[in-house]
């Protein structure tokens, strides 16, 4: 599949921001953190900006922008429409959240269940984001049960490398913070590991035998080809650069999005503050760059079944 | 509406695709970008149409494919279209509502208007058979020429589908796959009509009908005449001419 810069921004971007949201929420919401204001206004200014950024970005790559709201409407049966529905949704906790916290500097009452229920919607959201991946059987490595999983758990992951930075900037990080970042992290990679296992392993779902029905003369291959210039269907589907450096790739994803960020965050509670604080920094940025990486292989490494009309032999 | 219509829909409007006949000319996908150019999708962008790397929206496309090796091996011309399939995977992702299956016919359409252009509904189809306009930013397909089957300004016979009307060969069919007794359905089931991809659960309403098994019947095996007649005239005329070469 073409990985699309916009859909890769925006899934990682809301992804990040619900994640650091959620785990705020939890520390806030538990009483774990106290509900300093600068604090505050500055974790729900990021994550804020961070899930709009994300979701204006992913109307980018629409044909027409000025209908997005009708994306609002299929919930019955689109995920894709659910997750729109779901991220609107999310704004009343998160808003709810963000008076108690910064305006009020105190999270009690309703602004605490505004608290308890801004993981419950973010988690939604990202759920919604997975599921319009994994709802589609056209494209096998996608059609997978772990994939809104890995979706859910990379965002809480990344969150948490986010949250556990800026509370160090603020000499707040401690085992806590810390912890739910290592735990987030060593998941997310168990489920991604995982995950590769499997669709390495899975057999192909569809092949160009069955595409055609030709399968009884023996194996088919194209001949004249149906257009003499690529048209949308390969341009959009027949992406396959990625997957000859996949392997490369996927090292490459593991060390950045989850080897630096477990060493930086683990040791940046030992270190002092500024020690500290740069461990976590590096930790944050390294997560990002990971993340983009993982995103970008998940799109150029699926193969879509449309590809066995143009040669692919199985998918 | 993008959930699906209760099936069955009380028709199931459809194609029916001979590959055993089907030569593979083109015509059925000129004839279909000549008709919806100007039809409900119209126009069906094109870009750069005359240089080197043309690119445009088209309902229809005609692959090949070689199966097999050897003696046994086989040519077919393979045409493809959407499949207006009963469970349609285009449809149910669509998160505006602008793809839709008809309830009353089964045709499966794009309402351009809602289109919002995100083209889920072209990762979801396993067939390919939904095209994105970048000219007009919404998706597009086959429409099986609603815009003819219903038109009541056409003489009866042309109220059939574009590619259908203009196949030279008529390895395109068009009728009610939902009535068993239609000629299409009696058509698939003599000749066991197939579908596309069946692992993708798709249920499409157009088939295919297979290759027939290759026949060996006198005229493939017959020599070739003698090169050196016996008696008559020519028996003669050989004996005559062969003699003054020689000579
Ligand atoms: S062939 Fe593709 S576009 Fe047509 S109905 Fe089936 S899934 Fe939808
Ligand atoms: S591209 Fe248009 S028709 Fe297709 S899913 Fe998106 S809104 Fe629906
Ligand atoms: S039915 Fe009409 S729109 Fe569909 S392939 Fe045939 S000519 Fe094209």
């Amino acid at each position: 599949m073409h990985p699309a810069y916009s859909i890769i921004f925006f899934t990682t971007a809301s992804g990040l921001g619900y994640g650091l949201l959620a785990v705020a929420a939890v520390f806030v919401g538990t009483g774990w953190l106290p509900p300093v204001r600068e604090l505050g206004a500055i974790i729900i200014l990021v994550g804020t900006v961070l899930v709009t950024a994300g979701l204006l970005s992913s109307t980018f790559h629409l044909g027409h922008p000025e209908r997005a709201w009708r994306a609002l409407t299929q919930f019955r049966s689109s995920w894709l429409s659910r997750e729109g529905v779901a991220a609107v949704l999310a704004y009343v906790p998160i808003a709810g959240l963000a008076w108690g916290w910064v305006r009020l500097g105190e999270v009690a009452g309703a602004w605490l269940v505004a608290a308890w229920l801004t993981p419950v919607l973010a988690a939604v959201t990202v759920y919604c984001t997975g599921m319009i991946y994994a709802s589609l059987k056209a494209i096998p490595r996608w059609h997978h049960p772990l994939v809104p999983w890995l979706y859910v758990m990379l965002g809480l992951a990344t969150g948490a490398v986010g949250f556990h930075l800026v509370v160090a900037m603020f000499g707040a990080a401690n085992f806590r913070s810390a912890g739910v970042a290592v735990a987030g992290l060593l998941a997310a990679a168990v489920l991604k590991i995982g995950y590769w296992r499997s669709i390495d392993t899975a057999d192909p779902v569809a092949t160009a035998e069955t595409a055609t029905g030709l399968g009884g003369f023996g194996n088919v291959r194209p001949l004249d080809p149906p257009h003499t210039a690529p048209n949308y269907l390969q341009k959009e589907m027949g992406y396959r650069v990625a997957r000859k450096h996949a392997r490369k790739l996927r090292k490459i994803t593991l060390v950045t999005l989850f080897a630096i960020p477990l060493i930086g965050v683990a040791l940046s509670v030992f270190a002092g503050f500024f020690l500290g604080a740069a461990l976590a920094v590096i930790a944050g940025l390294s997560v990002v760059l990971g993340i983009l990486i993982e995103r970008w292989l998940f799109f150029a490494e699926a193969v879509h079944v449309v590809t066995l009309y143009y040669g692919e032999k199985a998918a | 509406m993008t959930s699906l219509p209760a099936q069955p829909t009380p028709k199931r409007l459809g194609l029916v695709i001979d590959l055993d006949t089907c030569v593979g000319c083109h015509a059925c996908a000129v004839n279909c970008k000549e008709w919806n150019a100007g039809g409900y999708h119209a126009p069906l962008t094109d870009f750069d149409p005359y240089g080197a790397a043309p690119d445009g929206v088209w309902f229809n496309r005609i692959h090949s494919y070689e199966a097999g090796t050897g003696a046994d091996a086989r040519v077919v011309n393979f045409p493809k279209s959407c499949l207006h399939c009963d469970n349609a995977p285009c449809v149910t992702v669509c998160p505006t509502g602008a793809s839709y299956k008809r309830g009353s016919d089964g045709i499966v359409l794009v309402e351009e208007d809602k289109c919002i252009g995100c083209k889920l509904c072209s990762w979801a189809c396993p067939y390919g058979a939904r095209e994105f306009d970048t000219d007009a930013g919404v998706m597009k397909k086959c429409t099986l020429c609603i815009d003819r089957i219903y038109n009541e300004n056409l003489e009866e016979v042309d109220r059939v589908p574009a590619c259908v009307a203009t196949c030279p060969a008529s390895a395109r069919h068009f009728g009610d796959l939902g009535d068993p007794n239609s000629s299409v359905s009696r058509l698939v089931a003599d000749r066991g009509g197939y579908d596309l991809m069946p692992e993708m659960e798709c249920a499409p309403t157009n088939k295919y009908l297979p290759v027939r098994e290759k026949t060996t019947g006198a005229g493939a095996t017959l020599p070739l005449e003698d090169a050196s007649p016996e008696g008559g005239f020519l028996g003669w005329v050989d004996r005559l001419l062969s003699d003054a070469s020689a000579a």
